[in-house]
């Protein structure tokens, strides 16, 4: 990787994290619009919770990692939610690029034009995760 | 705020279909990885990532669509852009694994089933999509934003599609008025989503576009086009 593909990719991370600790607390906290046509037919109270009525929603079940501390992209250890989207944005990115780029970086097609299948050097940076 | 679910919860579709559809993923994903191995060089593999991450950034934006109604971006067409249809597929996936496991988004069980919809349907439609228009569209900023823009329409209003597939096959109770119904109810939503997500692809491969042409898999890809030749320069050289 070269320093201006190094400068790019800073960047990009960079204009991610905003999006997704700053931008994301002005986004719209309406339901999407799958949860709105699977709530269809049913009656909502101001926290969005089925008070009456049938529709799909009905049959949804919890996530089985609703306790877990960054659940529906809160955190558990800031009773603030704009802090705590913040954290989880911010977070959420780093590990999303952490894994996709690990990920694929562990998966690359070795060597430089092809021919040569692997290159040693490049053998160390397989384990960082 | 009680919830901020985006994707299929558990519990809406059944055991056996959510289990058919995991394998589907799997098979899929493998499958993506495997083609996609031969553009994955040292070059993609951390654009692929930084793709996953934006994509993740931008799917915390719920924008309005309709009154009390709103949507994201999903990412599918975007992805096959920046980095081709296999690796954007397993970026689109990679975003959503994590969102089940990290932020309780999407549940395991239905995995299988946002999987399906987001990452290979909606992925696979934006690049047949793309595949089409770039050959009859001049590969200018204004090419690309609206191949960008169309692709990324199709794209949401397809994996929409897969879900009311997967609800004929496997819901768990009747949506009122049948699953016609639940089709138009569902296209109608996804379509102005697809719209708000194709102002946002356009605008982000635009971008890209004008920075760094030769990070965009679809420029290197159908370069061979009759227009602008001088395109495929920096494809090949500035590495």
């Amino acid at each position: 990787m070269n320093r201006r593909l190094g400068w790019f990719l800073g960047a990009g991370l960079l204009v991610a994290v905003v999006l997704a600790g700053v931008v994301s607390n002005f986004a719209s906290s309406d339901p999407d619009g799958l949860e709105s046509v699977i709530h269809q037919g049913c009656e909502l109270n101001e926290d969005g919770e089925i008070v009456g009525g049938e529709c799909v929603a009905r049959q949804a079940q919890d996530h089985e990692l609703g306790d877990s501390p960054f659940a529906d992209y809160g955190f558990a250890g800031v009773d603030n939610d704009v802090l705590g989207t913040a954290v989880s944005g911010v977070l959420g990115v780093l590990v999303t690029f952490a894994v996709g780029a690990g990920l694929f970086w562990l998966v690359r097609r070795r060597g430089g034009n092809g021919a040569t299948a692997k290159a040693p050097e490049q053998g160390g940076a397989a384990g960082g995760r | 705020m009680s919830e901020f679910a985006l994707h299929i919860s558990n519990g809406i579709i059944n055991g056996p279909v959510s289990a058919a559809f995991g394998a589907v993923a799997i098979v899929g994903l493998a499958i993506a990885l495997a083609r996609g191995r031969a553009d994955l060089d040292d070059r993609l593999a951390p654009m692929a990532g930084l793709v996953a991450a934006f994509i993740f950034a931008a799917q915390m934006l719920n924008f309005a669509v309709l009154p009390g109604v709103s949507g994201h971006l999903l990412g599918g067409a975007l992805a096959a852009i920046l980095v081709g249809p296999w690796i954007g597929a397993a970026c689109v996936a990679t975003v959503l694994v994590i969102q089940a496991l990290l932020f309780a988004d999407g549940g395991i069980t239905a995995l299988g089933l946002n999987v399906t919809n987001m990452a290979l349907l909606g992925t696979a439609a934006g690049y047949l999509l793309v595949a089409a228009l770039l050959r009859v569209l001049p590969k200018t900023s204004t090419g690309l934003g609206i191949t960008a823009f169309v692709a990324s329409v199709v794209s949401v209003s397809v994996a929409a599609q897969g879900f009311v597939l997967q609800y004929l096959l496997g819901g768990t109770t009747d949506f009122a008025g049948g699953i016609g119904a639940l089709a138009v109810a569902m296209a109608g939503p996804h379509a102005l989503i697809g719209i708000g997500e194709g102002i946002i692809a356009a605008a982000t491969v635009v971008t890209v576009a004008k920075v760094r042409p030769d990070l965009v898999y679809a420029l290197r890809r159908f370069h061979s086009a009759p227009a602008r030749a001088e395109a495929a320069v920096p494809a090949g050289g500035a590495a």
